[in-house]
């Protein structure tokens, strides 16, 4: 995996991607929080890290920005080591946590001019950029509210926009839109690609699987250690086991009853039987092989079955599936 | 009976007093939940959703009409409901101090749940939410997914016959979500169990037998997730142009074009009739030297749906607004 992953940029020359990882490791005592992970990011492109709670993510970005040292490997952020050269790669790298940190009794101007005075940006270029920025995070006619007052959607748009103040070229993005709504996660993404559309590198987390589908490669990390990378198309066909049978039914709870019997009872091979809405997802090896036992098995219960076949596994099968099976 | 309502609300509503004048959180909202259903509320930041869940559990009161949960009502019957209704609210955080085992005791107590019932009951749900062997451990020191999966069991401490869910998953990971929604499709499945469920997440909302959708405090549908999507009007295309803003502008004037929305570095183009718009729109880009990498039709799946409907709400909002302050003004 770790030779694998550095393939589709193998033409290249590594020093010069924005973002270059080799055999990256941070152990705390006994634990090993990232395991020998290697990847790069091409310059302009959305690269998705993405991985359960407790799979390293944000250690790898902490480790990124020179917040922490390596246990070994080594990490190269727009040709800077982040642990010699912290200070310089920084001002050329923009950082948003989860928690966005904005000061809530400041108004939205007064926090990009307090982010714009920490990375230290001049007089008149602070005026220009300020009103740049809230153009493009949409608060016009609410520059001058309390931060406080606005609402997640306005809030993570003004965070985004304080991380970017200094033009970084590369931004990482930790969670940025955990617990916003879909609409506002669609404009956000909007703001993401209009940056890379300027050459700027983005690494973002994140937990909702439709905006993963948006980044143009995505890692799996799963304890500690790469399991997948990839765009999302090629790892839909490449790293999901077993495949998806979606069976639409008259009775899906007694369906639903039945397979589990079975799933328990091993006359099937089935991996994971789930309830979607009127729907019932069974993950299998075969579909095709299992797909007329299955049906028979339904119909003998007296269950009609109104549709029975293979659906596309969605990324976040995929997700599960490569996280899951991934025992180190 | 499997068409018994267990949840209803007609004409609910609450103000809450603001600077200027009142808000209604909640506007005349009438829906039904039949036993068994997992119902799915689901609407933008501010849109009433944790509101309509408080004055369901009579925890607020309402300024006008009314509601009741397996016919007890919100505000007058609150001990029955209490006694038959688990709720997982908001945020909600268990006691970190306590280990599962203590957290569950400690919730059965609560609900009055004899020891007698205990003795059974616990280990039961404990297995249920895959928790047996972490019976020791402070609930602090466990997983986000497992602190989840325990509030969850701690609902059901008192066999509930509904329970009411606000975002009981916000900001947990993928895996852990999914395991969770299958320990509700195991509780719909195996006990019949009516779930109400406030969720941000489209991909949740799909994995319930009805949604409503909620917006400035007013529902705007209440159906199946097949039929919700069915609400959006025409066909999806999908494509990357190579100028995104330029196309997007073009996009937006186009004959047949009903709605643009945009979708990372693709724009998603909702048109009456995919098969005969795709050919226009392939020349329209031409005639301005955008390149893109194919035009394809895609399903719509549930978070366009939501984007599309709410917008379309917005729009019409505003529009009556507009008139009622042009009225205003003659």
């Amino acid at each position: 995996m770790n030779q694998e992953n550095l393939d589709n940029h193998q033409d290249m020359d590594l020093a010069q991607l924005p973002i270059v990882v080799e055999g990256l490791t941070k152990s705390f005592g006994d634990f090993i929080a990232v395991d020998h992970v290697s990847f790069s990011v091409k310059a302009g492109d959305v690269f998705g890290w993405l991985g359960p709670n407790g799979a390293g993510k944000t250690t790898t970005i902490r480790m990124l920005l020179g917040l922490i040292k390596p246990t070994s490997g080594s990490a190269s952020v727009l040709g800077f080591d982040p642990v010699t050269q912290t200070k310089t790669m920084q001002a050329h790298v923009g950082y948003m946590s989860q928690q966005f940190t904005l000061y809530n009794e400041l108004t939205a101007r007064e926090n990009i001019q307090f982010y714009g005075k920490v990375y230290g940006l001049d007089r008149e270029e602070l005026g220009k950029r300020q009103d740049e920025i809230i153009r493009m995070a949409g608060l016009v006619g609410r520059e001058n509210v309390l931060t406080s007052r606005l609402s997640g959607g306005w809030k993570q748009r003004l965070a985004l926009g304080c991380a970017i103040v200094h033009r970084p070229q590369v931004v990482f993005l930790d969670e940025p839109t955990a617990g916003v709504d879909p609409i506002s996660r669609r404009d956000f993404w909007g703001l993401i690609y209009a940056m890379t559309k300027k050459g700027v590198t983005v690494l973002v987390t994140t937990h909702y699987m439709d905006e993963a589908e948006l980044c143009q490669r995505v890692g799996f990390i799963s304890q500690g250690r790469l399991v997948a990378i990839d765009s999302p198309s090629r790892l839909k066909q490449t790293q999901m086991h077993g495949q998806v049978l979606e069976i639409n039914c008259s009775d899906p709870e007694g369906g639903m009853r039945v397979l589990k019997t079975i799933q328990h009872q091993g006359q099937i091979p089935i991996l994971e039987v789930a309830l979607y809405g009127a729907q019932i997802h069974v993950v299998l090896p075969d579909v095709q092989e299992y797909k007329e036992a299955i049906r028979n098995i339904l119909l003998q219960k007296n269950i009609q079955v109104n549709s029975i076949e293979w659906i596309a596994p969605t990324l976040e099968d995929v997700f599960i599936s490569s996280v899951t099976t991934f025992s180190p | 009976m499997i068409d018994e309502i267990t949840l209803s609300a007609e004409g609910l509503s609450k103000r809450f007093g603001t600077s200027n004048g009142s808000n209604n959180a909640v506007d005349h909202l009438s829906l039904q939940v039949r036993r068994g259903e997992t119902y799915g509320l689901i609407g933008p930041d501010g849109a009433g959703k944790t509101t309509t869940v408080r004055l369901l559990l009579g925890l607020l009161s309402r300024s006008e009409g009314k509601s009741s949960i397996l016919g007890f009502d919100s505000m007058n019957d609150t001990y029955e409901i209490r006694e038959r209704v688990g709720y997982i609210a908001q945020q909600f955080v268990l006691p970190a101090d306590l280990t599962v085992m203590e957290n569950m005791s400690f919730f059965a107590n609560i609900q009055g749940v004899t020891r007698e019932e205990q003795k059974n009951r616990i280990p039961e749900l404990l297995a249920f939410a895959g928790l047996t062997d972490f019976t020791g451990r402070l609930a602090g020191q466990l997983s986000g997914g497992m602190k989840k999966k325990l509030a969850l069991a701690c609902s059901l401490i008192h066999t509930p016959q509904v329970v009411l869910l606000d975002e009981p998953t916000l900001g947990v990971d993928p895996v852990s979500r999914r395991e969770f929604w299958n320990l509700l499709g195991n509780l719909r499945a195996e006990r019949g169990l009516t779930i109400f469920v406030c969720t941000p997440y489209m991909d949740e909302a799909e994995r319930c037998t009805q949604i409503g959708l909620i917006y400035e405090g007013k529902l705007i549908a209440s159906d199946t997730p097949t039929q919700i999507k069915r609400l959006v009007n025409g066909e999806l295309l999908e494509l990357t142009p190579s100028r995104f803003v330029p196309a997007q502008e073009l996009m937006t004037g186009l004959e047949g074009v009903l709605e643009v929305q945009t979708y990372g570095e693709k724009l998603h183009v909702f048109v009456d009739e995919a098969v005969r718009r795709t050919p226009q729109i392939e020349a329209a880009l031409n005639t301005q030297g955008i390149t893109h990498q194919g035009i394809r039709r895609i399903e719509i799946r549930m978070e366009e749906a939501f984007i599309s409907l709410i917008r379309r709400q917005a729009h019409a909002n505003e529009k009556a607004n507009t008139e009622t302050e042009l009225k205003g003004q003659k």
